[in-house]
């Protein structure tokens, strides 16, 4: 059974491609995560998905039922978690989810069992009969989060469920999202620019970037395509010969430079360490701090698409593409992007 | 998705009662405007000699049924707006992502916002007694009763249209200044429309509320200047006109 089924779908604002040409599945219980920068696309992708936009081109299925002649099926096996909250914080828990419940056709009878079986669920049985702009943003997230599983749908959709979450409470949430995924038995659609949270949370993450998907995958899968450590010296000195001692050593995969930084790709990355030390030290390049990144999902942006997340949301005009850290000896690409802080926003 | 659903539709009239009651600070709000008005306006105005104004009827029985209309229009427009401001809180989304017609959705808010119009126009009638206000027949209140839902569903019905064509609550000042607080004064609630100068009173013509105004004063007051059929007749017009253009614009609101 698929969940979604993504083919060739598009969306246009004017000029810009918001969407371009995505075809994808999700199968049914997985937790599937859409991971790139703010800007990407994911959150018009997920609009899409639960009808809240028409496409410009190409067409989709949720559950079976087509998002285009099907709106009010896909709207009933579907759950979302909007990027900004959605709840109306004048009513107290209890009136938001009886709201929803109504609006999804529920009998009194069923719903009033349900919504204390949702109220469990998540935690908030003590809180049920506050005013919503009482709880803290954790709590608000999870009532959302209980909610949008309220109609027990068959697709949770959750746009970027963790931001504006203190890290505490992030993790937490992700505890929830987990055991949801794990005991309701729903499949899980979550975007993020989290790393962290697709590395952890997902079984399958397409990595997107400027309205396509340029990998699919595992997350292991994923980092294993890389297939190495990068070490990250930042330097002081000609570079010319260091670069010349690295050309030659069988186990250096790849390497690309800036003024002030190399990066080197090696198996075993804290294996090797000693080893460029004493190239560097040989060729006469000063050795400011050593770094070991071991494969993670930012890697793998980074290398499918040539700047990190944070990059590409920081400096989003900027085109991404000449400054690519493919190819086996860029050993003169001037990585002007190597300047910034190249770090995941938390 | 029935075009129609009831649940959905008790849904939304039920959020909107139970926001409503639950901050006084609201209701107060909503009345202390109409109530200011006819405190200054009646007293101020007591011994004026209004141009127009019917023989026998002093200006505060006129200034009544007026701002019972003023408290209509405002009351019932901004439950229209008010879509506006689910919009900002992001509440809106939660709405029209649920298997609910849209025309389910404006018929919620309709039902919602003329209870609560019709709650605050009723607060002003009571308190307009205490100010001298005598009814001309208490037997013909229920007659009142559907002239002021007639205004509520017109005037809902305009403020969803309203609403429909603005992304944020930013409009809402513009919309007050230069959309409501002219047809109250074209509405002959505060004065005579026959008073105004042609052009401008082809203007009041065309106003429901000049309708709903004249039909309330013909009730309460026993003095109109139209035929109360017109003024039922016209109301009923405007009213499913509003209904059908705020449903019809409503449909083509993008949700993101």
């Amino acid at each position: 059974m698929v969940a979604i089924q993504v083919e060739s779908l598009s969306k246009t604002f004017g000029e810009t491609t918001a969407v371009d040409d995505l075809s994808f599945r999700v199968e049914d219980g997985e937790l599937f995560g859409l991971l790139g920068p703010n800007g990407a696309g994911k959150s018009t992708l997920i609009n899409m998905l639960v009808t809240l936009l028409r496409p410009s081109s190409g067409t989709a299925t949720v559950n079976g039922h087509d998002i285009i002649e099907e709106t009010a099926a896909v709207r009933n096996s579907l759950g979302i978690v909007f990027q900004e909250p959605a709840l109306d914080e004048e009513l107290t828990g209890a009136e938001n989810l009886t709201f929803h419940a109504q609006l999804y056709g529920q009998h009194k009878a069923d719903r009033d069992e349900r919504i204390d079986e949702v109220f469990e669920l998540v935690g908030l049985e003590a809180e049920r009969d506050d005013p919503v702009g009482s709880y803290s943003g954790g709590m608000k997230r999870r009532l959302e989060i209980g909610r949008g599983l309220l109609h027990e749908p068959s697709v949770l959709f959750l746009d970027e469920p963790t931001v504006g979450l203190d890290a505490r409470t992030r993790r937490d949430t992700w505890e929830y999202i987990q055991r949801m995924n794990d005991e309701a038995g729903v499949s899980i659609v979550l975007t993020s620019h989290y790393i962290e949270e697709a590395e952890q949370l997902c079984d399958r993450v397409a990595i997107v970037d400027d309205g396509e998907i340029a990998a699919i995958d595992t997350p292991a899968a994923l980092k294993d395509s890389l297939g190495g450590d990068v070490v990250i010296l930042e330097v002081d000195g000609s570079l010319s010969s260091f670069c010349s001692r690295l050309d030659a050593c069988p186990w250096v995969m790849k390497y690309t430079t800036s003024p002030t930084q190399v990066r080197i790709t090696v198996e075993h990355g804290e294996t090797r360490i000693a080893d460029l030390v004493r190239l560097a030290d040989e060729t006469g390049v000063a050795i400011a701090s050593v770094d070991i990144h071991k494969p993670n999902l930012e890697t793998v942006f980074l290398s499918l698409t040539g700047a990190t997340i944070a990059e590409r949301e920081s400096n989003s005009s900027s085109d991404a593409n000449d400054s690519a850290l493919e190819g086996t000896h860029p050993s003169t690409t001037a990585d002007r992007r190597a300047s910034t802080t190249p770090e995941d926003d938390e | 998705m029935n075009l129609i659903d009831p649940r959905s539709i008790y849904a939304l009239w039920r959020r909107d009662v139970t926001r409503f009651l639950r901050t006084p600070s609201r209701i107060i709000g909503s009345i202390s405007m109409p109530l200011l008005f006819l405190v200054f306006l009646g007293f101020g105005f007591s011994d004026a000699a209004i141009p127009g104004l019917p023989a026998g009827v002093d200006y505060l029985q006129y200034l009544v049924p007026g701002m019972v209309g003023f408290t209509m229009l405002f009351g019932s427009s901004f439950a229209g707006l008010s879509i506006l401001s689910d919009q900002d809180v992001g509440f809106l989304k939660e709405i029209l992502v649920a298997p609910v017609s849209r025309t389910s959705i404006v018929l919620g808010r309709i039902a919602g916002g003329s209870t609560t119009a019709l709650v605050q126009a009723v607060l002003i009638l009571v308190l307009s007694v205490p100010l001298g206000f005598r009814f001309d027949s208490l037997l013909l209140l229920p007659v009142a009763a559907v002239f002021l839902v007639l205004i509520a569903v017109t005037f809902v019905g305009f403020g969803v249209a309203l609403a429909s064509q603005f992304s944020d609550s930013e409009g809402f000042g513009l919309i007050i200044q230069f959309v409501i607080f002219p047809l109250f004064f074209l509405s002959g609630a505060l004065y005579p429309v026959e008073s105004l100068p042609d052009p401008i009173r082809i203007l009041a013509f065309m106003n429901p509320l000049t309708y709903g105004v004249d039909g309330l004063r013909a009730v309460l007051v026993g003095s109109a200047a139209y035929p109360l059929f017109l003024d039922f007749g016209a109301l009923v017009v405007s009213s499913v006109l509003m209904v059908a253009i705020g449903t019809y614009l409503f449909e083509r609101v993008e949700a993101v």
